[in-house]
């Protein structure tokens, strides 16, 4: 029993280095000058902290854009999508309309579609539209919400409609039914269908990468393949630091909202 | 985001529509009302799923068709040539098997270190917590970033990875350059960010499973292996199957980490689908294998969800 305990301890310490060791070499590394980057045996404890890395980082490639072009984009598109979830979710929670079934199942088959699929069309309507290399180019086909429209349904069908009524009852049209008594009463659901909308918008590279082509129009994650490509794996202090400018925000959120986003992540898996 | 729960497609329970009771005029009125609200409100969602998700799949069919290079307002149909052309060719068999082994190892190792990872958080260690949360993280962060930080830990020379071979007494191969280690380097990266997913959908199964099915397998004298074989694994199959599917989507969906280790190669060593789309439309500008190759991979993934469902249909009935 002991010697089982002691395995299973010495797994998760295992466990726990692996997923954490990558992450600590991104920020130590982000930290070190040069002379401690390129020797050998590793530093493990940067001691000669190099702020310069980040300033640059920064001055490689214009990454004030980008990371202006991924607060704009990233919120926009996500307001937008949470909007359609929610405004989709009432409809078909608690409205009547003939053809609901159908419009239904054309909601969730939209979830089947990947991705990839839809790049060399979607990049052919938006330059038909004139879109490339603009805000609503990069925002626009991914407002659109299968998924969360699903989730918040789901969770809206399990509010007391005795309440929805009665707002009804004492004269609330539809609008403030929903803005006053169900948004509400979603908010749990509501915080995870838009934490995880923001963080699959901020980290997303390849439809930005396609829709954009001038360097001030970039968004972060493409910016990194800029540095990487401008500058190659050379200098690799100023590399991570630019890694960071993406991650630290999203693991700061993770952090404070982890459990919104694991169950945003993982809704759906275990109730078959 | 991951396309789950089409498990429950056309499963919609009844709505609860309010009414409110008046006269027969204006029930009427208020119905179309209703209507109307009701379009109002799915009309801008669904004309983005229409434009963006439905459209792309029916003009990528229709783009196969042709020849088009994207640049000339003419374009030729030539019937199934593409698809006749890649099935035949050496570079797009390739691609399938690089497809295959890349899917593979990146499914079927999440699942598994996940389903062990999983196993082990779900007994009551200290600190399984922080590490619960760790083994997740990964998983939120920009698969370029990612990319990026591996590349550094697979440098030969200064990377963690020098750290490891020396460890063993050997000296680390240059992975991203070498054909042999590429698409293994890139397994690994995908494995590092996906198998936190795993483990936490895992760990969620596991504890929802009965407690009363293990009461009555210990008294009978059931023992772990034992119990695990005949009662948690078959228990937990609807999660695994979920995972399949969800993680298979995601698996051809991979790009960013290759964009930023390998860019498919050296030579196209991590040429996957996913990346033969990309390269054959926006780098050849070749329309017609672009579509082609996209179709490929929408009936393949149409396939397995399809089996999924069906699957998990089944597994409804039973109950």
């Amino acid at each position: 029993m002991r010697i089982a305990r002691t395995v299973q301890y010495a797994l998760l310490v295992v466990i726990g280095v692996i997923m954490v060791g990558p992450l600590y070499w991104l920020l130590s590394s982000s930290l070190k000058d040069p002379s401690q980057i390129y020797t050998w045996p590793p530093v493990w404890l940067p001691t000669n902290i190099r702020p310069g890395n980040y300033s640059d980082a920064w001055n490689a490639a214009p990454f004030a854009d980008f990371y202006l072009n991924s607060v704009i984009t990233t919120f926009a598109g996500s307001i937008l999508e949470v909007a359609n979830a929610v405004l989709t979710a009432y409809a078909f929670a608690f409205l009547r309309f003939p053809g609901k079934r159908v419009l239904f199942v054309v909601l969730l088959g939209a979830m089947m579609v990947p991705g990839h699929v839809t790049l060399l069309p979607n990049y052919l309507t938006v330059s038909e539209l004139g879109w490339i290399n603009t805000y609503q180019g990069i925002v626009i086909p991914g407002v659109a919400s299968a998924f969360g429209a699903f989730l918040l349904r789901q969770h809206m069908l399990t509010l007391p409609g005795a309440l929805i009524e009665a707002a009804r009852i004492d004269g609330a049209g539809h609008l403030r039914a929903l803005w006053s008594v169900v948004l509400p009463m979603s908010r749990p659901m509501l915080v995870t269908v838009g934490i995880v909308s923001l963080v699959s918008k901020w980290n997303d590279f390849i439809w930005p990468l396609i829709v954009t082509n001038t360097a001030s129009m970039r968004t972060l994650p493409v910016g990194l393949l800029l540095l990487k490509n401008q500058e190659g794996y050379t200098n690799w202090g100023a590399v991570m630091a630019a890694a960071m400018f993406v991650v630290a925000p999203v693991l700061i959120v993770f952090f404070l909202a982890q459990r919104h986003i694991v169950t945003g992540l993982t809704q759906g898996a275990v109730k078959g | 985001m991951p396309a789950a729960t089409t498990t429950t497609a056309g499963t919609a329970p009844p709505t609860t529509a309010h009414r409110i009771p008046s006269g027969a005029g204006g029930a009427r009125r208020r119905r179309r009302r209703e209507y109307l609200m009701f379009l109002a409100f799915v009309a801008p969602n669904f004309l983005f799923i229409v434009v963006f998700s439905y459209w792309p799949v029916l003009y990528n069919a229709y783009l196969s068709l042709t020849d088009w290079d994207m640049i000339s307002p003419i374009k030729n149909f030539v019937g199934l040539d593409n698809y006749v052309d890649m099935f035949t060719s050496l570079g797009f068999a390739d691609v399938l098997l690089t497809t295959v082994y890349f899917t593979v190892g990146v499914v079927g190792g999440s699942m598994l270190l996940g389903l062990g990872i999983a196993l082990l958080l779900n007994l009551k260690l200290r600190g399984r917590t922080f590490v619960r949360t760790m083994v997740f993280a990964p998983h939120v962060l920009s698969g370029a970033a990612v990319g990026l930080v591996w590349a550094f830990i697979f440098d030969p020379n200064y990377g963690l990875s020098r750290v490891f071979f020396s460890a063993l007494g050997a000296e680390s191969p240059s992975w991203l350059t070498d054909s042999d280690w590429a698409l293994p380097a890139v397994i690994i990266v995908y494995l590092w960010k996906n198998t936190g997913f795993a483990a936490i959908v895992y760990l969620a199964g596991l504890q929802g499973l009965p407690k009363d099915v293990y009461e009555s397998a210990a008294l009978d004298g059931s023992g772990p292996w034992t119990t695990f074989r005949r009662f948690t694994l078959p228990l937990l199959s609807p999660v695994t199957f979920f995972l399949v599917v969800t993680s298979t989507i995601g698996s051809f969906q991979a790009f960013d980490v290759i964009a930023l280790t390998t860019g498919g190669g050296p030579g196209d060593a991590t040429t996957i689908l996913s990346w033969f789309v990309y390269d054959s439309g926006f780098r050849s500008f070749q329309a017609g294998p672009a579509g082609a190759s996209s179709i490929v991979m929408f009936v393949i993934l149409l396939a397995i969800t399809l089996v999924q469902t069906r699957y998990l249909e089944r597994k409804v009935h039973y109950k």
